[in-house]
């Protein structure tokens, strides 16, 4: 029991009765039991899969004929397994480029004097909730006369700018905060802003760059709209959203297979998120306002 | 002291320049050669498909990171190598241009560029507003529009509710911790997974057969219990997913199911924040609990009730991926999103393309205007 719900009790404020508990435990099973049956029929075999309920295996653990050949059939013989690198190509870069833009830019906004620097603020953080769609069709039309469609700098430039104004502002938030004694007993010993950046800001702000990290990383990584406009879905490029969603279309009712290859694609999240989950909520809080 | 100084203001001389071009065209060069090779899927192709994929990501990974790295340092070594006056005007902007420059070509741009298309992409001689006028009486975008109305009426308060009541009862119980966990669970799941783990859930089997569907499930066990009471006829599995009006419906939970979680944790913080003298006084006061719910915390956390409130609505207004991957927007179930997407890539319109992102737009602004006065009280925009 958590210190306030003691303290709550003990004062008599709270009958955390049966109704309560229901209630909570009623919730978490509706939130639960959908990824269950993902799991749990990722392992059951075809026929199983098709003709009964994956609850039943789940009544019948030892009788169940458990087995990884899904697992196997969408990595080796779907594109699944490309799908999986060209997903890490995609996400990783694709966070770590913003991120650097945006610690520049936020301590540039936050340290640095020069002219237009309130306008030059004030505009990217309002853009912060502007849908994407309305970025697509002018940039589709520089893309493809550039020829940066379905290559992978183009796709790593589109999530920066989308991702970029939301990175500015929290950094910005938490880089501004700084004590500024460190900057000027920096200066005082020689250091130019670049280096005062690169050996004091960001070590000191390794928080707030992991929290948006995270956030990057899940949004990159879980997109599926950007990837589907600037990428396309040619088998050499397409990430795992778009196979997972072209796996939809040509096998819909193949649950054995569509399971094992949707918690393919909710593996290096759900990693990501569970060990690292203190930071995201740490990003959620500070940065909520984002669309 | 003047050693300092020297060091501050570096004498600038032709080499240092020289020197600090040299490695910009270095850093140039070796991006460009990058970018070449990553475009070229069979250059790894005699390590063998896998060990190639790997490669290319190596690469990849190599070449965007260090990439961004190397151009800032050249610009950095550029900056200094300048002579003190000019150093201190253009240092600033080395910091802050890069990440303007990139939200101007990708945001600013075409948003204006969007707005200037959806007037102006009309077939020839016709006037500015008839991508306009032909939306507003396309049956197909009407009932888009419609959707959206319903999605924005139902998701983000059947998520706040929810994630409000979820945080204030598991404030009360036993391992809240492991609780809300499995509750805040889906944020980390994509649109496209969760569309297949729902699509799961409302699987269909012909009457007769076992159903693999929980829903179904849950719904033709019920059924079978009240027609064995004689208080039902017959009972049918259900399409949930195809079954006009309610596949709207059966779509938006999962849009709740993927929200609510982000709700509990802004809001479960914001409840915790509540002074509890404030709650125990008015129980003190003879105010029973719902009536210190009602009256106390949820007034106290209004602000957060609102943000998680604005954010939902902005997310579902652009809700895309699972009405895409699911039902294809067939069925009655279409949304603007989805509708400009048909319009630019089956229909390759895109005047009228360009006209669903404005109208998106116009649907976000008010959204917007409250949060930049949020981001003003908070103290934040200089």
């Amino acid at each position: 029991m958590t210190a306030r719900a003691e303290r709550l009790r003990s004062l008599g404020v709270v009958r955390s009765g049966w109704l309560v508990r229901i209630t909570v435990l009623l919730i978490v099973a509706v939130w639960t039991i959908p990824s269950l049956g993902l799991l749990v029929n990722s392992f059951r075999s075809s026929v199983d899969s098709s003709s009964t309920g994956w609850w039943t295996s789940l009544l019948s653990p030892i009788s169940t004929q458990w087995t990884l050949d899904n697992y196997n059939r969408v990595l080796t013989s779907g594109g699944l397994f490309d799908a999986f690198i060209n997903s890490l190509i995609v996400t990783i870069p694709a966070t770590i480029i913003p991120i650097t833009l945006a610690a520049f830019a936020a301590f540039g906004f936050a340290w640095l004097k020069f002219r237009g620097r309130s306008l030059m603020f004030g505009v990217l953080v309002g853009l912060i909730v502007v849908p994407l769609q309305l970025s697509l069709v002018p940039l589709l039309k520089i893309y493809q006369s550039t020829e940066l469609t379905g290559s992978f700098l183009g796709i790593w430039l589109a999530h920066t700018g989308f991702g970029l104004p939301l990175a500015v502002f929290l950094l910005y938030n938490f880089i501004s905060q700084l004590p500024q004694d460190i900057f000027e007993s920096a200066y005082i010993d020689g250091a130019t802003p670049f280096t005062a950046f690169t050996r004091l800001v960001l070590p000191l702000s390794v928080p707030a760059l992991a929290s948006f990290a995270i956030f990057q990383f899940l949004w990159v990584w879980n997109d599926f709209l950007v990837a589907l406009v600037f990428l396309g879905t040619s088998s050499d490029v397409a990430v795992l959203t778009i196979e997972l969603a072209s796996i939809v279309g040509s096998r819909g009712e193949a649950f054995h297979l569509l399971t094992a290859a949707a918690f393919v694609s909710m593996l290096i999240p759900l990693i990501v998120f569970l060990s690292l989950q203190r930071f995201f909520v740490r990003g959620l809080l500070a940065g909520s306002v984002k669309g | 002291m003047t050693e300092a100084v020297q060091r501050l203001n570096p004498a600038p001389s032709g080499p240092r320049i020289l020197r600090a071009l040299l490695l910009v065209g270095v850093v140039v060069a070796a991006l460009w050669v990058g970018l070449r090779v990553l475009r070229d899927p069979n250059v790894f192709s005699a390590l063998g498909p896998t060990l190639s994929k790997l490669g290319q990501a190596l690469v990849a990974i190599v070449l965007g990171v260090g990439g961004i790295w190397g151009l800032f340092y050249a610009g950095n070594v550029i900056i200094e190598s300048l002579p003190g006056r000019a150093a201190g005007i253009l240092r600033p902007y080395l910091f802050v241009i890069p990440a303007v420059a990139v939200v101007g070509l990708y945001l600013i741009y075409p948003t204006v560029g969007t707005v200037v298309e959806s007037f102006t992409d009309v077939p020839e001689g016709d006037g500015p507003l008839t991508n306009y006028g032909q939306a507003f009486t396309n049956r197909d975008v009407l009932i888009a529009l419609r959707n959206n109305a319903i999605w924005l009426l139902i998701a983000p308060a059947a998520s706040v509710v929810i994630g409000l009541v979820f945080a204030a009862l598991a404030d009360r119980v036993r391992h809240e911790a492991t609780a809300k966990s499995f509750v805040f669970m889906p944020l980390a799941v994509s649109f496209v997974g969760a569309s297949v783990i729902w699509r799961f859930m409302y699987a269909w089997k012909p009457p007769g057969q076992p159903q693999i569907g929980v829903l179904n499930a849950l719904w033709v066990g019920a059924g079978g219990v009240l027609v064995n009471l004689g208080l039902l006829e017959e009972v049918e599995p259900v399409a949930w997913l195809q079954h006009i009006p309610w596949n709207t419906l059966a779509l938006i939970a999962i849009m709740v199911w993927l929200q609510v979680g982000f709700a509990m944790v802004i809001l479960s913080a914001a409840i915790k924040g509540v002074p509890t003298e404030l709650t125990e006084a008015a129980r003190i006061d003879g105010a029973s609990e719902l009536q210190a719910f009602f009256r106390i915390t949820v007034p106290s956390i209004r602000g957060s009730i609102l943000t998680v409130y604005t954010t939902i609505s902005i997310a579902v207004l652009k809700v895309f991926d699972i009405i895409f991957v699911t039902t294809g927007g067939n069925l009655d179930t279409s949304v603007v999103a989805v509708r400009m997407y048909q319009e630019m890539f089956r229909f390759r319109n895109f005047g009228q393309a360009t006209t669903m992102a404005v109208i998106l737009l116009i649907a976000v602004l008010p959204i917007m205007i409250v949060n930049i006065r949020n981001l003003r009280r908070q103290g934040v925009g200089a």
